[in-house]
């Protein structure tokens, strides 16, 4: 199988799905000439042509509501968003409008969406490049959410976006457009949304995470693996709708869960977990569900000291797989 | 149509004041219209009005939670409607003050009547939503939410994916004057100049955000100067004279369909209080709403009607109480009905 990065991943994905759909469209800022800041619609624009590959004014709110418009007509647009620090604007399309309207229409009106979003940090982006934005869509009923790790799962989580009836929100983790390389088979494949990926078995700790910190994951299971602790290591690859059966199975294998991820702790997905498993698996517990998640700062500052101190690594995770398994 | 003019003094009577200007000179029918299409457009204007006034009683007995009125709206609403349905070829993203539109497109006074009383079987959202919000698409008609301006960017989204797919359908997108300082309203209209989309923004100015006058929304008194800054051409026209905004939309159709969007500020009255939750007399002077009420356009087209011979007295009366009656049976038929069944609450949350 050939390789490729998350970002080459992405790029094929989108491609191979305008091929297959004349309805399937990319708008965004950029998105066209430019190929996108971080080159994901790289030339598109030559193959499909400007309607297909639209460069949007520089206006985040309208590039959301026209491309909803657009799904209330019945095609599939991937709308870009740029950061995700600059999503903030399209929150009223989004969560407001985007997430109720197949409710609020009572299902008249489906709204076969995918916003990309880049995001995250690491990367020394700062507070305004470098936001995680994930909890508030996972908050948000009516919208899929999706935050893939690795180039494999990437393409496959893409495509079966694409051809989703409902919004989804697309997370790719911006440090691994280039860092990850991973194994693509050719020709024509999906992964199913709302499916867990155990990307390392283990008997002793389960540890959960998604998108960059997974591979922080890893590596520290690798290590703990030197000191003889078997870790299991979870890749939910999507938030909403979350596979809480995949993530339960592992906790009650091994009685132990750290939940790692970059964004926030207070509320965080990792906060909705350990809900879960106190109220589903508590009787399987041999010790305290543990977060190692990003701090309650507002995204993390550019100094590269305390952009360090804000993010998960591999070393932390270690630390903190080391003193669950010590409990 | 007339060109957008530096608006005429707001002394007496605000919008009214130009309607009583004009709405002599629209007495002649325009030549796609029959004096049977009048009647048929005030039949369903008395309709919604009867409909709009049982609302308002049926709320202050707590069968109705909460209303929008259209009172003051109604020839803006239908004028602009008749002209979609002449046209046949337009798709309509309304606003939550559109009762008069949305029900004249084609729903029965039942159904309304459900929808204000959150029933089930009620056409728009099975009682999830505000009354008549969600979709009718059978009536070609969709508004999702009350945030306002939000349909603005959806139905350029909706124009530019009529335009990917080569049809030829025209959508027109509704919102009051508060709407106009939205930041999306700004982009709505920027996108869909740049694109020349077949859109057509209407704007029911009614000269109040809920409390706010028109005066300390804005700096200006026309609207519809605004489309200058887009590139598209602005109208602004009578919207108490329901010719006028046929008239206008027709022509309007026409250019969005061929040339790109325009902007058409239809100067309306609203008679009623924001909602059945306001009490405008905090902010707004009785005898301006008096003022106002002399030129609705129900007594202005039954009076044309009755003028050109096409209806006597006794005839437009009669209009009046088969609304009454249709009104009566539904709104018995409403109170009747059953609630949404509440096992059905975790539906549709996604498509399938």
């Amino acid at each position: 199988m050939p390789e490729m990065t998350v970002i080459e991943a992405v790029r094929d994905a989108i491609r191979e799905e305008m091929e297959r759909d004349s309805k399937v469209f990319v708008l965004g800022e950029d998105v066209g000439k430019r190929g996108g800041v971080f080159l994901a619609t790289q030339g598109l624009i030559d193959d499909f042509g400007e309607s297909r590959v639209l460069d949007t004014p520089l206006a985040e709110a309208s590039i959301m509501g026209i491309a909803l418009g657009a799904a209330f007509r019945g095609l599939r647009p991937i709308p870009e968003v740029e950061f995700a620090d600059f999503v903030w604007p399209t929150i009223n399309q989004l969560i407001g409008e985007a997430a109720r309207t197949c409710y609020g229409t009572n299902g008249a009106v489906p709204v076969p969406l995918v916003v990309r979003i880049p995001y995250g940090g690491g990367i020394r982006g700062g507070l305004f490049h470098s936001q995680n934005v994930e909890t508030h869509f996972f908050h948000t009923p009516g919208l899929k959410v999706v935050a893939p790790a690795t180039p494999f799962d990437a393409k496959g989580l893409l495509k079966s976006a694409v051809r989703d009836n409902n919004p989804v929100v697309f997370l790719e983790h911006k440090k691994t457009y280039r860092l990850v390389r991973g194994e693509v088979p050719e020709g024509e494949y999906t992964i199913p949304i709302g499916i867990a990926d155990v990307k390392r078995q283990g008997s002793d700790m389960t540890v959960v995470s998604y998108g960059l910190t997974l591979h922080y994951c890893l590596e520290a299971a690798e290590q703990l693996s030197l000191e003889g602790v078997n870790v299991e290591v979870v890749d939910l690859r999507t938030l909403t709708p979350l596979d809480t059966e995949t993530v339960l199975e592992s906790v009650k294998k091994t009685g132990k869960l750290l939940i790692v991820h970059e964004d926030n702790i207070t509320g965080g997905v990792g906060a909705e977990i350990a809900a879960l498993v106190a109220e589903q698996a508590f009787e399987y517990l041999d010790g305290p569900v543990s977060r190692l998640c990003g701090l309650d700062v507002p995204t993390m500052p550019f100094a590269v000291n305390l952009e360090e101190a804000y993010m998960p690594d591999t070393d932390k995770v270690v630390q903190a797989l080391r003193k669950l398994a010590a409990y | 149509m007339a060109q957008t003019k530096p608006r005429a003094g707001r002394k007496s009577g605000g919008n009214s004041a130009k309607a009583k200007a004009t709405s002599k000179a629209s007495q002649a029918l325009p030549g796609s219209l029959t004096p049977e299409d009048l009647v048929e457009i005030f039949t369903r204007m008395v309709l919604a009005r009867t409909t709009d006034e049982r609302i308002w009683a049926l709320n202050r007995q707590g069968k109705v939670p909460i209303a929008a009125s259209s009172q003051g709206h109604e020839a803006a609403q239908l004028g602009s409607l008749l002209a979609a349905e002449k046209d046949g070829d337009c798709f309509l993203f309304p606003y939550y003050r559109d009762l008069a539109l949305k029900m004249a497109a084609g729903l029965t006074p039942t159904q309304v009547m459900l929808s204000f009383m959150g029933k089930a079987g009620e056409p728009y959202s099975n009682g999830r939503q505000f009354p008549l919000q969600g979709a009718d698409l059978p009536n070609k008609i969709i508004q999702i939410s009350n945030v306002v301006s939000a349909g603005l960017t959806q139905a350029t989204g909706y124009a530019l994916g009529c335009k990917m797919l080569g049809e030829k359908t025209v959508v027109l997108v509704y919102f009051g004057d508060g709407g106009t300082s939205q930041g999306e309203t700004h982009e709505a209209m920027n996108f869909a100049s740049v694109h020349g989309l077949p859109i057509i923004f209407v704007c029911e100015n009614n000269r109040y955000a809920i409390s706010v006058p028109q005066a300390q929304q804005m700096a200006i008194d026309d609207i519809s100067s605004r489309s200058a800054a887009y590139g598209f051409p602005g109208f602004s026209v009578d919207g108490m004279d329901l010719l006028q905004c046929y008239e206008a939309t027709r022509e309007a159709i026409n250019h969005a369909r061929n040339q790109g969007p325009v902007l058409l500020e239809m100067r309306v009255e609203r008679f009623m209080p924001h909602t059945t939750d306001d009490d405008d007399r905090r902010y707004r002077p009785a005898d301006e709403v008096e003022a106002a009420r002399k030129f609705d356009p129900i007594i202005t087209i039954g009076n044309i009607l009755i003028e050109q011979g096409t209806l006597d007295q006794k005839k437009v009366d009669d209009i009046k109480a088969q609304a009454q009656q249709a009104i009566n049976e539904a709104t018995d038929a409403a109170d009747a009905a059953g609630l949404p069944d509440v096992s059905t609450i975790h539906d549709m949350v996604y498509a399938p």
